[in-house]
């Protein structure tokens, strides 16, 4: 089946449901002479939407009963051997499926696996040929029967009132159960890791050796996550160090001491700044950045790496700067008026104000603008894989090289890697332990803002 | 040059129908014109026993932009009285109060004009510090605006800022004679650790006269203090007011005629950014002079 060409008759399809609606609900209008409850376009709306439904439920229908057809057709060819074994029936199946999709499989093909690709294609293109005629059929059918039911008092606006709201909860849906599936995937597939490693070895571990796997082989690293935690913690701490002073305080220039002019200009400057991909980071990171610090260590007689911690900390924080910035300078800006009238009525000036009353005021709302720009930091890849230096072990020195959970995903999950071993397992535990850590800060941050907005209203 | 030209472009619709009066009145008044805009002249109505003068304000102007919000207004504010501006909405009563404290300074291209004087000083001229001015002149405003600290925290916040507190016990002492000049004493003194926003409205409002009075000012401004309250806790802060005026300077600023009628001594009337009629209470309220004056007192506008 060519996609395009689907796609195209469908539209085609349900554009002439649209008019041959419109048509006829013309014509009982002008038979009748009635007045029309609901406008010409609503009842070819409603026209199109039963002839798309009926459509894709048989559509959908056979998305869910092919694989079960394809399984029982190829099982019937499987010989014993193959058969006794799950692992063996997946791979084989697998290849089946690729010769048959026209793909093909690497390596002899085995007579019974080309037998059942050959019988595998003809039933699926006899049951996709069988859809289509189907599909069409319910389609004609449904858009017909919609049709025989326009008259001047069929509510077909309220119908298609009821039709976008489906839709939308649909949508909304789909987000929120990818969301939940993707929650599940990494739970599952990590609870997976942890019959292979100890939970509390890998929490509380302090060296991380993972080794390299090999299928099969049953090869066991060591998977401790502290190194990679302490990584992650050390770079937040120096990109938050850079980010929260000069955000903050750009935030506050903007907000109480820049003029209307300056500040239509500079606010959408500085948020530029967080429209950089990350990636454009990293090269400014290891190519400028690191390189620099490298010759001021020379200088002052420090050893300090060119990647490192600090580095990649210090361009985090440049990344975060714009972040902390926009969002402090809302918080600042919504500390209403009054509280600065009544500060400077009483003879305060700019700066007192700003430290006694306005940032104590604001102090919940910029506390959670802060973990927001933590968590960012926190889940920050690029940077990181490119200017940490990719060391996991542990240490206090921030010009030493580290490694962080992301850039462990990113190592563990690239290259030819089995992904049933643990060593590539690991990276749904890494990436579990970061969703519950953002999760954490996110939930907290919002509480925060949350309540401090209710504050003043 | 040509913001000057604008101004008065812009300022001479609405106030039309007021010049013929205000040049009749002029003439029958036998002065002479000092300049185009000034065609306009206040009602005066005098004391029969003249109160000492405090600040004497002399051809103030306001500019928002190219919008004149206030045009020459002169007046004299008595010492240890309350004097009242009233007037409809927009009527600059709260623009004129705003420039006795430099307040207008705050607000970007507010232009202020002519001389405010305070016992032989021009509250008005560029080179004063406002910061210490503000402590002088005091300002309580429309809505209680308490900051979100502790009660004791807020009436402190002007003492320590201005460093007038010699140590803690002295910083006490002065917190609570401001909470017992506003009358809060009584019904905080167990709780002064609480936020000041979890006080009512009304005690919220003495809780920021208590604020304004803790650095020992000489003119307290308000404007609008009981618009946001309910009638109880209104007569309460009237009542303050009034005791207050034994010490200190009052100016407010009012939509209430009665309020005016009860707690002042003089009162202003303001219209359309001009100074209409001003002089004793009793004068204005029982026999106005002006015909806008006498409309909006007895509320056919306003």
């Amino acid at each position: 089946m060519n996609t395009l060409i689907v796609v195209a008759v469908i539209l085609l399809g349900l554009s002439f449901a649209y008019r041959w609606g419109v048509a006829t609900s013309r014509k009982v209008a002008s038979t009748t002479g009635a007045k029309m409850h609901s406008r010409y376009g609503y009842h070819g709306i409603l026209v199109a939407l039963w002839c798309a439904i009926p459509a894709a439920i048989v559509f959908v229908l056979y998305l869910v009963f092919e694989p079960m057809i394809a399984e029982a057709i190829m099982q019937s060819y499987l010989p014993r051997a193959v058969a006794a074994d799950p692992a063996l029936t997946a791979d084989a199946m697998g290849r089946i499926r690729n010769i048959a999709s026209g793909f093909g499989a690497s390596g002899e093909i085995p007579a019974y696996q080309q037998a059942a690709a050959n019988a595998l294609s003809r039933v699926s293109n006899t049951a996709g040929l069988a859809t289509i005629a189907l599909a069409a059929a319910a389609g004609i059918i449904g858009a017909a029967m919609a049709r025989a039911r326009i008259t001047p008092d069929l509510r077909a606006r309220n119908f298609v009132e009821i039709a976008v709201r489906i839709m939308l909860i649909v949508c909304s849906a789909i987000a929120i159960l990818t969301t939940l599936g993707i929650v599940l995937s990494v739970l599952s597939e990590s609870i997976r890791f942890f019959t292979y490693v100890n939970v509390f070895d890998f929490l509380f571990g302090t060296t991380w050796n993972p080794r390299f796997s090999s299928t099969g082989s049953g090869g066991q690293g060591e998977f401790g996550l502290l190194p990679l935690l302490w990584g992650t913690i050390m770079i937040t701490i120096i990109a938050m160090l850079i980010a929260v002073p000069i955000g903050l305080m750009s935030a506050i220039y903007l907000s109480e001491y820049a003029g209307s002019k300056f500040r239509f200009i500079a606010k959408p400057l500085l948020e530029v700044l967080a429209g950089i991909p990350t990636i454009v980071y990293g090269i400014f990171a290891i190519f400028t950045v690191g390189p620099v610090f490298y010759e001021i260590g020379k200088l002052i007689g420090l050893d300090i790496r060119a990647a490192s911690a600090f580095t990649a900390g210090t361009v985090m924080g440049i990344m975060i700067i714009p972040f902390v910035s926009s969002l402090s300078d809302d918080i600042i800006s919504q500390v209403p008026q009054a509280m600065r009238d009544g500060s400077y009525g009483l003879g305060a000036t700019k700066s007192e104000t700003i430290r006694r009353v306005i940032l104590p005021a604001a102090l919940p709302g910029i506390v959670g603008a802060f973990l927001l720009a933590v968590s960012r930091a926190v889940g920050e890849t690029m940077i990181v894989v490119l200017a940490a230096g990719n060391s996991p072990v542990l240490t206090l020195n921030p010009f030493d090289a580290v490694s962080t959970v992301t850039v462990t995903i990113v190592n563990q999950l690239t290259g030819d890697s089995d992904f049933a071993s643990p060593q590539s397992l690991v990276a749904f535990a890494l990436g579990l332990t970061l969703f519950v850590l953002t999760l954490c800060l996110n939930v907290v941050a919002i509480y925060i803002v949350k309540r401090y907005r209710e504050q003043y209203e | 040059m040509t913001t000057s030209t604008n101004t008065v472009a812009a300022e001479g619709q609405p106030i039309a129908h007021s010049v013929d009066e205000i040049e009749r009145q002029a003439a029958t008044a036998g002065e002479g014109v000092r300049e185009h805009d000034a065609v306009f002249q206040t009602v005066r109505r005098p004391f029969e026993v003249p109160l000492v003068t405090k600040i004497d304000a002399r051809d103030v102007c306001v500019d928002y932009g190219t919008k004149r919000a206030l045009h020459h207004v002169s007046i004299k504010l008595p010492e240890k009285a309350v004097t009242a501006f009233i007037g409809p909405s927009g009527c600059g009563k709260s623009t004129f109060l705003r420039c006795i404290n430099r307040m207008n300074d705050t607000i970007e291209n507010c232009v202020v004009s002519g001389e405010i004087d305070m016992e032989g000083e021009d509250l008005n001229d560029k080179s004063r510090d406002v910061v210490l001015l503000r402590a002088r002149v005091g300002m309580v405003f429309q809505k209680p605006n308490p900051f979100p600290k502790s009660i004791f925290e807020n009436v402190a916040y002007g003492p320590r800022i201005h460093g007038v507190a010699r140590d803690k016990k002295h910083l006490g002492e002065i917190v609570e004679q401001s909470l017992q000049r506003a009358g809060l004493w009584k019904e905080v003194k167990d709780r002064l650790d609480e936020p000041g926003t979890g006080l009512s409205g009304g005690q919220q409002q003495r809780l920021c006269i208590a604020r304004a009075i803790a650095v020992s000012p000489e003119v307290i401004l308000m404007d609008e203090p009981c618009s946001a309250l309910d009638p109880i806790a209104t007569a309460t802060v009237e009542a303050l007011i009034q005791e207050l005026r034994e010490n200190y300077t009052i100016v407010i600023v009012t939509h209430s005629m009665a309020q005016a009628e009860r707690v002042s001594q003089k009162t202003c009337y303001f219209h359309l950014g001009y100074l209409v009629e001003e002089g004793p209470t009793e004068t204005i309220f029982n026999d106005p002079r002006e015909e806008r004056t006498r409309q909006y007192i007895s509320g056919v506008f306003g």
